[in-house]
This record gives structure tokens, sequence and C-alpha cells, in this order.
């Protein structure tokens, strides 16, 4: 069919000549929230997976309950990339407020799938239109009136499988799973689906070049969330008190963490192995966190930038006083409230450095969902051997979107619950001073309460202490004590999470990222390579303090691209205060910080404006 | 020839009182702290409470600095300010097999603190939490808390021109299960009520008025000893009779409201104020509110219930603490794991 537009039907000529576009594009999903489109996306995203193709999506979506535009965006990348992609190459369009400019998005050559009457084909001739009466084929199967808003964003999906041939047996595998046990519902929404499918076949002819094909990628792979992740990190790992504030987007962590709690953490006879308090505020939360965890208890909070704010005191004495506790940063878009609903990597400082006075967190940085359950574990260990509070910090990217994933390994390794004395260890050795630092690793031993000796009790307090935790305000028992903490922190440099090298080739130029950032860096080094020729080195950052090996990867390269999504270069800034100054100065940043998930093209923009390329 | 030294007087579980002493006090000599730590000492051993299983708990202050005057046996943490209540409510939960005994201050309470305390008396948990009631931030060299009474007069003449927060009457609204006020200067019916707070399973909040000698003990302050000597109206006069206690006592049962306390002790609140029932709330919020107006100062145990649950009721918990389960309880089997994954496949 003649369309009279050049872009158009070079595409279509590309579809008929079987140069299809295949398992490599993306799928943007407008609809307004607090219309139920979270189910009929992740079934559409989980019959992309079921295909075989590996799959990521992204919601993007305001900070508010019902009526605001939210956008669902899914990847379909034969290649394994599941960043975002900057541009989308089709589009379901649900909301009528921004369905202009969401086809307008749309690149020359792209699809359009609509609700007929709002008549997109008048607004771009360069796409391929493909309207649907969405209400009537909605009406026709589903008569409660009440429903309809629901059903509605499965007719779509039903659309979406038949036009890029994804299998309606996938599609109906995945909405048992979602449904299961739910028999009615169920068939209320296969329905839907089939409706959809039924109303695409019959009615719209297939002219753009996108198509799923079945591959074999993502075999015995999972999809998960990384705040679910870390819940179940925490739960692996026994945590038995958890505190916490509700606060988007961490709230989901402690969700998960409770949920699996309750199914898993359960006696015979029917009694709680955990204690979930949702807290006042987040200064309770985390002030529980530190009781629990001087009373012995694994204990964790989780929280996002205005929570961490409010914590901020507690964490100084959790530093000076020396007591574990985990706390899970899920980072939004900031300062003050800032977008709640926007992903960014900027808490990376202010964590850093928590609290007045002189004070250093161990951060630790998953990279992966896999990285939030292996990381969420590790932090509770860390913390009791290192008597302090850890960090593990996210983003709402990592957090809140669907990622693809081998399975998690179960922990090889058994609690390692730190250096506590019992009564026995006491009548052994006759008495024991809280802050020695007797084994050289600048970490004393702690009893806990209620342990039954006379001599177990010691007195824990954030105000000035000698090694016997007695108060005190002379200046050389002070100073032996900050002396002590900054040597900790310097122990720590080997025991945290060691730094991953994704790429080495010995180029000359080198990349250092952490977090979610890592998928859009691995894609962006690749389309370096293929467009320009050139290698570069990446090492993915995993902990603070920085591991020596990252010292020798910047004194091994002459220029090195920091990566990160905030605007001040956060992660540059306190490379810098680490590295000797010669090294300091090869750093370069490459920054993204407007909210949206780091895509690859915007890293090898700013990458080829600084190479001069 | 020498007398033999006679034995030291032990308790019930054979500790003398010398185990249940603290460190040296560094507040000013005088100061009503020192006597609420002497009874908190006097309480746990006549109660034959083992040290060991004691958590001391306080926030920033002179109150809080208590903590280090009484039971070195015990462990303590001295937190930051106003925050006692998570800090406590986090190691309840770790260990709710202790007895915690918080310590506060008005300032660290009323103003700073309200936040977390109103919450913790809505929780129940089984706590002490004590108020060392003096109206003024001493370590600050003397401003007026939020507990002054309206008209009282600095040392510096300022006169507190808003009302005071009755924390009984908040604690009590708020679902605190054991409420009283009394005086550091009255050791009988402070004692009584620690004794009984100790035999109390819930929250029980003690505001105890305890004149602060360098900056609130002059003419014109309503919280002096001088004020408190003649301005104090006990609601009822405490006895109690621990579990352990074989003591037979007549008494006329309609002057006396009896309390079958949770470890099996006798509370029993001989009543002063005509028909005082201390298991009725709003009347109990009533009769402190018309004390208000009335410019009288009631002490005596305000309000009681043994029946409601308590937090770690609530939470269904684990008998033992759930600080030291072992891996076995806390970590799912790897089946579980497999499971999960499965289910994500």
């Amino acid at each position: 069919m003649a369309t009279g537009n050049p872009a158009l039907e070079e595409a279509q000529g590309a579809a008929n000549s079987r140069q299809r576009v295949i398992n490599d594009f993306s799928i943007n999903i407008a609809t307004v929230n607090g219309s139920g489109s979270q189910s009929a996306n992740s079934v559409l995203l989980k019959s992309i997976f079921g295909m075989g193709v590996p799959v990521s999506g992204k919601n993007l979506f305001p900070s508010n309950i019902a009526g605001q535009p939210t956008w669902f965006l899914i990847r379909a990348c034969k290649d394994g990339y599941v960043a975002r992609k900057r541009d989308s190459e089709i589009l379901v369009a649900l909301n009528p407020d921004t369905a202009l400019d969401d086809v307008q998005a749309l690149p020359a050559g792209g699809a359009a799938i609509y609700e007929e009457n709002l008549k997109l084909d008048q607004a771009r001739t360069d796409v391929f239109c493909y309207p649907v009466p969405f209400d009537k084929i909605t009406a026709s199967i589903c008569p409660e009136v009440k429903l309809r808003k629901l059903v509605k964003n499965m007719v779509y999906v039903g659309v979406v499988a038949q036009l890029l041939t994804i299998d309606l047996g996938v599609v109906e595998s995945c909405l048992q799973r979602q449904f299961a046990k739910k028999q009615k519902v169920f068939d209320l929404n296969f329905g839907a689906v089939k409706a959809g499918f039924d109303y695409a076949r019959q009615n719209l002819t297939k002219r753009d070049p996108f198509f799923i094909e079945r591959m074999n990628k993502t075999a015995g792979k999972i999809i998960i969330d990384g705040n679910a992740a870390c819940g179940m990190g925490a739960v692996f790992a026994g945590v038995t008190v958890v505190a916490w504030y509700p606060i988007t987007p961490s709230t989901s962590v402690v969700e998960a963490t409770s949920d699996l709690l309750n199914k898993l953490r359960v006696t015979p006879e029917g009694k709680a192995t955990f204690a979930v308090v949702q807290a006042e505020d987040e200064l309770a939360a985390i002030g529980m966190v530190l009781g629990a965890g001087w009373a012995g208890a694994r204990a964790m909070t989780s929280t996002s930038g205005p929570g961490l704010s409010l914590m901020t005191e507690f964490c100084g004495l959790g530093y000076y006083a020396e007591i574990p506790g985990v706390i899970i940063d899920v980072q939004r878009v900031g300062p003050s409230t800032g977008m709640p609903t926007r992903t960014q990597q900027a808490d990376l400082l202010s964590v850093a450095f928590l609290s007045h006075g002189d004070t250093k967190h161990p951060i630790l940085l998953p990279g992966s969902v896999k990285e939030c359950f292996e990381l969420t574990q590790a932090a509770f260990d860390l913390a009791e051997r290192l008597q302090t509070p850890v960090f593990v910090l996210t983003d709402l990217d990592l957090g809140m979107n669907n990622w693809i994933s081998e399975p998690f390994d179960y922990p090889a390794k058994p609690l390692d619950r730190g250096k506590v004395l019992t009564a026995e260890d006491l009548d052994r050795l006759g008495h024991f001073a809280r802050y020695r630092d007797v084994d050289g690793d600048a970490v004393g031993w702690r009893t806990l309460p209620g342990t039954r000796h006379p001599k177990a009790a010691y007195f824990t307090r954030g105000s000035g202490h000698n090694d016997a935790a007695n108060y005190t305000e002379d200046p050389d028992e002070y100073q032996a004590v900050m002396d002590r903490l900054a040597l900790k922190f310097e122990t720590m440099r080997n025991l945290l999470p060691a730094p991953v090298m994704v790429r080495n080739s010995s180029s000359k130029i080198g990349f250092l990222a952490f977090g979610s950032t890592d998928c859009a860096l691995a894609e962006s080094l690749d389309q370096i390579k293929k467009r320009y020729g050139m290698d570069a080195d990446y090492l993915r950052i995993r902990a603070w303090p920085f591991a020596p090996a990252i010292h020798e990867f910047v004194a091994a390269h002459e220029r090195v691209y920091v990566v990160e999504q905030n605007r001040d270069a956060q992660l540059a800034s306190l490379l810098k205060l680490d590295l000797p100054a010669a090294h300091a100065a090869r750093l370069r940043s490459i920054l993204h910080y407007n909210g949206m998930p780091v895509d690859a093209e915007s890293i090898t923009g700013q990458f080829v404006l600084q190479e001069g390329l | 020839m020498a007398t033999a030294t006679p034995a030291p007087k032990v308790n019930h579980i054979g500790l003398p009182i010398l185990d249940y002493r603290g460190g040296k006090s560094t507040l000013c000599a005088g100061c009503g702290h020192n006597a609420i730590s002497e009874r908190i000492i006097d309480a746990l051993f006549e109660m034959g409470i083992e040290p060991e299983r004691v958590m001391k708990m306080s926030g920033i202050g002179c109150s809080s600095k208590s903590p280090a005057y009484f039971l070195s046996r015990a462990h303590a943490f001295n937190g930051v300010h106003g925050r006692m209540p998570a800090i406590s409510s986090g190691a309840v939960l770790a260990n709710h097999t202790m007895t915690t005994i918080g310590v506060s201050g008005d300032g660290d309470t009323a103003s700073i603190g309200m936040g977390q305390f109103v919450h913790l008396m809505r929780r129940n948990l089984p706590m002490i939490y004590i108020i060392e009631d003096n109206g003024v931030y001493g370590l600050t060299k003397g401003q007026f808390s939020a507990t002054a009474d309206l008209g009282s007069r600095l040392k510096t003449g300022v006169v507190n021109d808003l009302p005071a927060i009755d924390i009984c009457a908040l604690a009590i609204q708020l679902g605190a299960t054991f409420v009283g006020r009394s005086f550091s200067g009255d050791k009988k019916q402070l004692l009584s009520m620690l004794k009984a707070a100790l035999a109390h399973k819930g929250t029980v909040m003690l505001d105890v008025i305890s004149p602060c000698v360098t900056f609130n003990d002059h003419e014109g302050s309503t919280k002096s000893y001088k004020f408190m000597q003649e301005n104090d109206e006990p609601i009822n006069e405490i006895g109690f009779v621990a579990s352990f206690d074989d003591i037979e006592v007549d008494y006329d049962s309609g002057e006396i409201y009896e309390v079958e306390m949770h470890d099996g002790s006798n509370l029993r609140l001989r009543k002063l104020l005509e028909d005082y029932d201390p298991a009725d709330k709003a009347n109990a919020v009533r009769t402190l509110m018309e004390a208000h107006e009335n410019d009288e100062i009631l002490t005596g145990v305000f309000y009681i219930n043994t029946e409601q649950p308590t937090f770690i009721d609530l939470l269904n918990v684990v008998d033992e603490p759930l600080a030291t389960l072992p891996e076995s309880m806390t970590r799912p089997p790897k089946s579980a794991l497999d499971a999960l994954m499965a289910a994500l496949k």
C-alpha cells in the first residue's frame, strides 16, 4: 500500500522484504495512573520473556494516586541489553491527554496502537497506525461497567500480542500465573486478551516491521524487582527486627520482606521469629533498629532520601557507639521532596558521612537484582562483624522495575554474628572492655543485654567514652577511640564486596560506575567499540570505602570516566578524597540526572564529546 | 572480744543491696533524681530482680544520666535526645524477656521526645517509663520545659505563660496501662509504685516530680520541694504485696481497690479521693484536668489495666528472645529459596 511517505514506505518495504526488526525494539504504553494497567503491562512483559526474548520494563509514573499520565516502557532486546532505550518504536496510546505528544515522540516508521477516536493518524503520516475501538471491545466482553477500566488494559495486550506475533498460549500461561487460583478473574482477563487478539487478526493489517520471535535466551532465568530481591536477601540473612516508615520508592522492600517472613518464618506453633514494626517516622525506625541491634537482633530499615535525612543523628550514634544495623536506601530524586517517583544516584555523599562530627559509614552498592539479594545479606554479616550501621544503596530504577536475572544462589556460608562474648567467655576472661582493640582489627568484643554474668554489662552512650565504655572528656581517651574508628574504617577496604572488572582490554581509557548505571554503560561501551573501534575498560564499584583494586585501576589508565546519575559527580568526589592528587586529575565525569533511568546513547554521546571524536 | 560482722541482708534471690548499686552520682547534691535512683535500687532489690536481666534506657539531659547511678550490673543505653522510646522499642523487640526501665526527663519527653513518647504509650510496650520531672532544662541552665505550670516563675523572674502538658492524662488517653505520679521526696509512695510497676506487664508511665535544686527550687516554682510538700494530694495510698511475700492483711474492701498483678502480686490502692476508680479512664483524665483548675498536684496510681495485650503479645513472637534465635530458626532452608526462584521463572 503506497502511503506517499518515504520513511513509512521504506519501513514497510523492510517488512515486506522480510528485513524485519526482530526482538529489538521498545514499546511505550501510555496510560493514566490508577487505571490498573500495571498487571496488563506485567503480563505483556512476561509474555515476551516467555517467548525466550530478553526483556526489561521501566515504569515511569507520577507521584500521584490516580488520573495522571504514566508510561511503561518494555524493551525487547535479542542482545540482552536491559537499560532504558531512549526512543520507543511502538506506542500503545490509551491516555487521551498525552496521546498527541506520545505519538510525536515516535521515530519515523514506528507504530502506534490507539483508541480509534484519538485519530492519531491525522497527527503522524510517517508511522504505522492501528486504531482500535478499545471501549467497544471491552463493553462487548465485560458487562460489568465497574470492571471495564481494568479489563480494557488486557484488550491492548491481545492486540499487541497479535501484531507482534507473540504466542497466545504464552500470554495465557502468564495470565494463569498472575491470577493463580482466581479462575473467574483469569477468565475475564483472558477473555479480554482474546477479544483484542481476535479484533487485531480480523481488522488490522500488519504493516510495521516489528516482530517477537521465539528465542532461547531466558531459559532458567527469573524476573524480579530489586526491592523484592533486597527483601529476600534480608529474610535469608535471618533478619529478626524490621522497623520502617512508608516512603516511595522503598516501601516495597519491607512489604516483600514482611510477606516472606509471614510465609517462611512462623514456627509450627504459629509464633513469629520476627517483628515488623511500622514506626511513627524514620527517626523512630532507625532508633528501633539501633536498639534491636544493640540487644543482639539482626535489624534493618529501608528508606529513601527524606527518611535518610531524618535518620542522620541516629546514624552518628550508631557509628560512634558501634551498633550493628542495616539501612537500605532506595534512592529517588532529591533534594527535598524532589521527584519521589523518579530515579537518581544522588544520596551517595550524604550517606557516606551521614551525621555531624567525624563520621564515615560503609556503603554497599548492588548493580543488579541478584546483587540486591546478595549484598543485602552481606550487609547483615558485615554490620555484626564490624559493629556499625551498614548502608545498602539501590535506586528507584533498580528497586521498582522488573529485571531478568540468573536465579539467586542459596548462601554458601553460615551467618557471621560477629564478636559476642558469652557468660562462659567472661568466666574464662574475668573481665572485658567493650571498645578495646584486643585483636588488632579495631573491632572490640561486645556482650548482649541479658548475659548472666556480673561482668557482662557495659554502658552504651553517644557521649565521649573510653575503651571501657566509661564517660570521658579526656583528650587522649576521646582521640584514641576516634583513631580506632578510623582504623576500623580502613580495615573495611578489604572486607567489603570487591569491585568487578567488567571489561579489561588494557586500554588507556577506563570507566568507573556503580549501581543501576551498569546496564546502560555496558551497552554504551559496545556502541563505542562498534562505532569508533575504541576499547575501554570498565570496573564496577560495589562498596565504599574503596578497595585497593579501585586505586590500581585509576593508576593503570590515562583517562578514567566516572559515570553516575547525579549532578554533582558524587562518586568522582568520593574518589578524589581517596586518590593521590596525580591520579585524581585523571577522573572525568559523565553525568545523568534528569530523573529518567540513564540510557546508553546519553553516555556514548557525552563520551564522544569529551573525547572529541 | 570482737563482735562478728552481721551477714549483709540479702533479698529473696540471695543478693545484697550492694549488687544493685550504681556509680557515684555527678548530679547536684540534693537533686531529686538521686532520690529516685535510690528508690529504683530499693525496688529492684526488694523485688529480687536479677540485675543482669534489666536494660536501662535513657535519652539526654540530667535525668538521662541517672541510669549510671543505679544497677551497674545491667546493660545501659544512653541514646539521643528525645529518642529513648525508639531505642527501647527496638531493644524490647530484640529481647522481650528482659525488665526494661527507661529514665527520661520532662524536656526529653514532653518537648523533643513527644512524638516518640506518644507512640510508645500507644503500643503498650512492656517497659517502665519514668519521667524525672522538674519543669526545667538543667544542663542548659534553667529554661522552662513543657511540664512547667502556667504562672510558675524562673529564678530570673520570667513567668511561664503557656499551659503545662499533663503527661499522665496524656499517657492514659494514649493507651499506657499503668499510669501514676509521685514525688521524689515521698519515699514510701514512690517505692510502692515502683515495685508495683515491676510487677506490671505493659507500659508503665510514672511522672515523678523531682525538684531541681539549682534552677527550680525557689519561691514561685511549682516543682520545688516546698511547693510539693505543701500541695501534694495523694488520691490513693499504695500497698504492694509481692507474690513471694506471705502476708495476710485485713482491710475494709470498700476502702481498697485491689489489683492482681501479672506476676501474682497484689496491688492495694486505699482510696483517699472519694469513689476514685483507677480502672475508669475517662474519670482519671477528668480528675487530672480538674486538679489543674484547682492548682492541686495529684499523686498516686491514676490508671491501671492488667488485661490489655502488650505490643509483644500483638506481634505474636516466640517466647525466646529474637536476638539469640539460632540460624536454624532464622534462615529458611534451601528448598524455600528454590521454590521462590521457581515461581519467578
